[in-house]
């Protein structure tokens, strides 16, 4: 089948801000004009940093939020309004999975209850069905029959995260979103669940959306990836490639912010200021004020995601094709774009 | 080595559970001491009992050496001038370390008459010097802000120069940048560097991520369960690791680039601090582990190169590349 399991378009949200009593509300546009495609399959991971939309896109493609533009297509087919029955049948098919395990479960039920809850509610099978899939469940994320008589509060965090893959896989999902899913662990058990994940979609034929701040656990799970800046995909392109060949300036700088273990920080790009406020978003490309390489262009034109060969895209304008060798970094790019150069592009090759 | 504080045989217990086994670590001057671990094993306790910290019904035995001073046997108030003073510290969350209700001169400006006796217009230039200092942009006018008028990272920098108004001789920094964002958190790191350059302050780098502590230390002191499992210059440490537990954290981080493996983790999950194994704390979920390890407890021992480890096999690890294959994580809990 050619047509993409998940596929959004342009999609925007915009939340009210805080209506000041003399200051007009204005609006925070957490997710600007994203466009996205999931294959059966295939794991697509987003990165980015607080504010960057991230969240707010997982909670887009699964219907939780109703865009205020743009389409989500599920199986070739439009998404029903949130809350709907028909929405309620595609959930069976969409599941969510989030950072904190605790919060997810509830805390009066045993693992065993919550694992079959899914069937129950969306009358899977008949009663020793239900069992046998339970059991199946917990033997797939690795969790024992005793553990599994147990309350959340008795398991440890790792545990409590398999507890709530096995209940988001009980209605065999075709598309699991997961936001930060190992973020709250410590870093052995990180890579059990990371480990757990690639498993399970291999053998299952999962298709993922992978949300997380984490570029290295991203790049683990993930066969595309797209970087996120303040509600806009800035960057996207294959696992393999996109964090050693960087072309956003924001995604290198992200890269070299990210610490490596035995390296040493003193090669590090540094990026000044802060993280923008997502409702006082600057005009034109939103990374500018912090951007090394900014150019005039950048302050009043905004990039859009332009397609560079070998399966990536930025949206940049200094960003050029993958034929040239050496995006961004040279100074004759910066020259050629007829452009006045406001940093010394020679610095952020540093 | 003359260091400048040193822990011998620190132990602490709540409730009768011992959490903290007997800790010996030394800080020299000037020089950046990673502490690495998961939760709960002991690398935040140590420090907060080590300065007195911890609530009363902790039970904290041992000595902490600052000079010939034992800080665990001081008087309150003599306590009180060597924190904030000697030793500061920093803590994961500034948000919640700094006082909502009043402003940053007069947070900074605290600590200024606390420990440097100044007063009057010497505070608020002090004060404006701090946040230069620490990179807060047009420090004479944000002195007068208040902690929700900044950012996380802000706040950060904020504590930083509250802790640097003692002029301290030793940083203790507990995940100073663990809820910022990994951009922000490059800067927090920076700044940390550049501040001991510039003061030549000795700091204690308290974390859970390799890889934050491997940009800033020299030397890197790795805890498992309460105890000091491997002590290590960083460069050995991430080269080639002693103890089958630090090789098992560093082999659990994916790599950011070069091809995908599979990742190598540590099975089944940290003992209760109630419930330890006898002998190696680490046994049950060690592949090298062989029987003598379920009975003996390796002491924290050097194997040369000034690098001590705490493993009955002293660091003689066959090659990662030989290494029996971890069990399935999947099966072992």
């Amino acid at each position: 089948m050619s047509q993409p399991l998940l596929q959004a378009v342009g999609l925007a949200r915009v939340y009210e801000g805080n209506h000041g009593f003399f200051s007009r509300a204005a609006g925070v546009r957490a997710v600007d004009d994203v466009t996205l495609t999931v294959g059966r399959g295939e794991t697509l991971g987003i990165v980015g940093e607080s504010g960057s939309g991230k969240s707010t896109t997982g909670r887009l493609v699964l219907g939780l939020e109703t865009p205020d533009a743009g389409q989500v297509h599920f199986d070739g087919e439009p998404m029903p309004a949130h809350g709907t029955p028909e929405w309620r049948r595609w959930r069976i098919r969409m599941q969510m999975i989030y950072q904190d395990p605790l919060g997810a479960l509830d805390r009066r039920m045993r693992i065993t209850d919550q694992i079959r809850e899914p069937l129950d509610i969306h009358a899977l099978g008949d009663q020793s069905e239900r069992d046998g899939r339970v059991g199946e469940l917990l033997r797939a994320v690795g969790l024992s029959e005793d553990l599994a008589k147990r309350y959340p509060h008795q398991l440890s965090g790792g545990q409590r995260q398999r507890a709530v893959l096995a209940r988001a896989l009980a209605t065999k999902p075709s598309l699991l979103v997961c936001d930060e899913p190992v973020s709250a662990l410590d870093v052995s058990i990180q890579a059990q669940v990371v480990n757990l994940l690639s498993d399970l979609q291999a053998e299952l034929g999962l298709a993922m959306l992978f949300i997380s701040h984490d570029l290295r656990v991203v790049r683990q799970v993930s066969r595309r990836i797209a970087v996120m800046y303040l509600g806009r995909i800035v960057e996207e392109g294959d696992a393999d490639d996109l964090f050693s060949q960087p072309v956003h300036p924001y995604t290198r700088a992200l890269v070299s912010a990210a610490p490596v273990p035995g390296r040493k920080s003193s090669d590090r790009i540094r990026l000044q200021g802060e993280p923008p406020n997502p409702a006082n978003r600057p005009g034109g490309c939103a990374f500018h004020p912090r951007c090394p390489v900014a150019i005039a262009r950048c302050k009043t034109e905004l990039p859009l995601l332009a397609d560079l060969g070998a399966k990536r895209f930025a949206a940049c304008h200094l960003a050029v094709p993958a034929a040239s060798s050496a995006p961004i970094r040279t100074a004759g790019t910066l020259s050629a774009a007829g452009a006045t150069v406001t940093t010394d592009a020679g610095m952020f090759a540093k | 080595m003359h260091s400048y504080v040193s822990l011998e045989n620190l132990t602490v217990s709540f409730n009768g559970v011992t959490v903290l086994h007997g800790i010996d670590l030394a800080i020299a001057r000037g020089e950046t001491l990673g502490l690495v671990g998961e939760s709960g094993s002991g690398k935040s306790v140590t420090w907060l009992a080590a300065l007195g910290l911890l609530p009363g019904k902790a039970r904290v035995s041992g000595r902490v050496m600052l000079g010939d001073q034992n800080l665990l046997t001081e008087s309150e108030s003599k306590l009180s001038r060597v924190r904030g003073k000697r030793i500061a510290m920093i803590f994961q969350d500034p948000a919640s370390a700094l006082n909502p209700m009043a402003t940053v001169r007069r947070q900074i400006g605290e600590a200024l008459a606390l420990h440097r006796g100044l007063s009057g217009g010497a505070i608020k230039a002090e004060a404006r010097r701090l946040l230069d200092l620490v990179g807060v942009p047009d420090a004479e006018h944000r002195l007068n802000c208040y902690p929700h008028e900044f950012s996380g990272g802000q706040n950060q920098r904020i504590m930083i120069a509250m802790a640097l108004a003692g002029e301290p001789d030793l940083l203790i920094a507990d995940e100073p940048t663990t809820a910022l964002d990994v951009t922000i958190q490059a800067q927090v790191l920076d700044l940390l560097a550049l501040v001991q350059r510039e003061t030549g302050m000795a700091l204690v780098l308290i974390s859970h991520d390799l890889g934050v502590v491997s940009q800033i230390c020299d030397r890197v002191a790795v805890m498992y369960a309460g105890r000091i499992v491997e002590e290590a210059s960083a460069d050995q440490l991430f080269d080639r690791a002693a103890h089958p537990y630090s090789r098992g954290l560093i082999g659990s981080l994916p790599a950011i680039d070069g091809p995908r493996q599979r990742l190598v983790t540590i099975g089944g999950t940290v003992p209760d601090p109630g419930k330890l194994p006898p002998g190696c704390s680490f046994a049950p979920r060690c592949a090298y582990a062989f029987a003598d390890c379920r009975t003996t407890r390796p002491l924290l021992s050097g194997i040369g190169q000034g690098r001590n480890v705490a493993c009955l096999l002293d660091g003689r690890l066959p090659e990662p590349a030989v290494a029996p294959t971890l069990q399935h994580e999947g099966l072992t809990l």
